[in-house]
């Protein structure tokens, strides 16, 4: 298996002494984000997220299925996600590689198991029918932070969605088409938003917020912070790279508390923007 | 989610007797096993691991040797009986894989890989019994059979949990503190006080991390000197052996000893 080439001496030379001057190749701040650019689909629930050249596609669709035993309350989420070779060659079919497990896992964490999304909302019929919602991660194009890019299409799908709406009479129940009721959205108790950010082994350069694709490969670590607008964390995930001190990791998390809240208008805004100009509902 | 237990009484008493701050017992083993370089058995409380490391020697995948440094490579062992509710776990399992990718992210920068290139330093993870606190028990396993097995690194590296009731921190949960609370696993290196590891997965206020990453720093040098009690005690009982060793095999005592053993055999 060949490994993608590392990069050449001068460019990573150039690169640490330009961001030691606070300097990026982008021409981007330190601790700015590339603009989040969502296209929405046709179908609700898909979702182009690019930032920068870095996209990924998210399609969300929920069926009825039968709960699980342990959990007749409850609907079921399952999220699915591979990094294809077509995301950048560094990446080969085949066994998961690590980046791929991270953000399988990440994605996880983020969008399920911060209870983001109201399972008990799902249920029609307790113990016999449940909203079964999957979620497909594809990622199309690999520029650099993968990771923030996936969970924040993840994450506007699943506000995107909205299923058709059920009505239970005894133990039927009616599916109503949306030419005939207008679909609901899931209910959701927060939006959680992914930030990463990328340390280098010199101790003077500063954090930079969202890496590139060159930036993420020269890092010395990588600390991913997940949170939403109202202030809690969901995820933190430092595994390995440079030590930092509290103060550094609490310094990041002070920094992605301020752009949560400047993530979540934006997202809200182009959801507002996309449901005005869509036509679905019938009356 | 509201628990049928208490997690935190009036008293200040947790649901296993202890304060918020106090640790598990830790018990280390340290004994050799097997043909393993390396090797650490640690419990703490009812989370019992043990950890088998091999190397540095050559790599088993050739493709995958690095020219300037050592490959890390961690595989994880989750025994079916290890939790109350018996559970086949196949080794492709994302959890798994996490876990090691996450132990293996978690030592790369700790042991001083680049003084063994072309070569390769495997650590296998048993787990044995699990309540609570699988992370932190595996990285400090790992750490003391890195250490067993000689192997240099920058630092000892101490991981614990810590979870927020309400607003109060407690260290060191065991399972059923983890399934109510949110919590944080971190892992320090006490002689620098940095972290290496920080790992959350539950839902928690921003306010409440400074408090919990100092008292889980605060718990990383207690882990500390317990560990390094163990390795001196170790090392004393190796040192002690050598001290032995010329009597053993020279002249006088040894080769009493040889005869001895001769007239033992003959009668």
């Amino acid at each position: 298996m060949p490994r993608p080439p590392s990069p050449s001496i001068p460019e990573k030379e150039f690169l640490f002494n330009s961001l030691k001057e606070s300097l990026r190749l982008d021409g981007r701040q330190s601790l700015e984000m590339r603009d989040p650019v969502f296209t929405f689909g046709p179908d609700l629930g898909w979702v182009e997220c690019a930032l920068g050249k870095t996209r990924v596609l998210a399609q969300l669709d929920g069926k009825m299925v039968k709960p699980t035993p342990e959990r007749p309350l409850e609907g079921i989420i399952t999220i699915n996600s591979e990094i294809s070779p077509m995301a950048s060659s560094d990446y080969e079919p085949g066994r998961p590689s690590d980046e791929e497990v991270t953000m399988t896992r990440m994605l996880d964490k983020v969008l399920r198991r911060s209870d983001a999304i109201d399972k008990e909302s799902l249920c029609i019929l307790a113990g016999q029918r449940v909203w079964h919602l999957r979620l497909t991660i594809h990622c199309l194009a690999d520029a650099g932070n993968l990771l923030d890019c996936a969970c924040l299409a993840g994450i506007v799908a699943f506000r995107h969605y909205r299923r058709p709406e059920v009505e239970v009479v005894g133990e039927e129940v009616i599916i109503h088409h949306p030419s005939e009721r207008a679909p609901v959205p899931l209910s959701m108790h927060h939006t959680p938003f992914c930030f990463t950010f990328a340390y280098f082994p010199d101790p003077n350069t500063p954090p930079i917020l969202d890496p590139s694709h060159l930036e993420q490969r020269l890092s010395a670590g990588l600390i991913s912070i997940a949170l939403n607008a109202q202030k809690e964390l969901c995820v933190i995930q430092k595994a390995g790279g440079v030590p930092l001190s509290q103060e550094q990791v609490l310094g990041a998390i002070d920094i992605a508390v301020g752009k949560a809240v400047e993530l979540d208008r934006i997202v809200t805004q182009r959801l507002e923007e996309d449901w005005k100009g869509r036509k679905v509902e019938i009356r | 989610m509201s628990s049928r237990v208490e997690i935190l009484n009036d008293g200040g008493y947790r649901s296993d007797g202890r304060r918020q701050y106090e640790l598990r017992d830790i018990t280390i083993d340290l004994s050799p096993r097997g043909t393993a370089d390396g090797s650490a058995m640690i419990t703490h409380g009812l989370t019992e691991v043990m950890v088998d490391v091999f190397g540095p020697r050559e790599a088993k995948l050739r493709g995958q040797t690095l020219h300037d440094r050592a490959l890390l490579t961690v595989e994880v062992g989750i025994v079916p009986f290890s939790t109350g509710e018996r559970r086949k776990r196949n080794r492709g399992d994302k959890r798994i894989l996490e876990l090691a990718a996450t132990i293996k992210q978690t030592f790369e920068p700790i042991v001083q890989t680049n003084l063994y290139p072309r070569s390769e330093i495997s650590i296998f993870v048993s787990v044995l019994q699990q309540d609570g606190g699988l992370l932190p028990a595996s990285i400090n396993a790992t750490t003391l059979a890195l250490l067993t097995a000689g192997i240099p690194m920058t630092d000892y590296v101490t991981a614990i949990t810590c979870g927020v009731h309400s607003t109060a921190p407690l260290l060191d949960l065991t399972t059923l503190e983890e399934n109510d609370l949110p919590h944080l696993t971190v892992a320090s290196l006490p002689r620098t006080f940095k972290v290496t590891l920080v790992a959350m997965e539950t839902r928690l206020h921003v306010e409440r991390v400074s408090e919990c990453m100092k008292i889980a720093g605060e718990a990383g040098k207690v882990l500390h000197q317990e560990m390094k009690r163990a390795v001196e005690a170790r090392t004393k009982r190796l040192v002690q052996a050598m001290d032995m060793a010329p009597r053993i095999g020279g002249v006088g005592g040894g080769v009493d000893r040889d005869v001895d053993m001769d007239e033992d055999n003959q009668t």
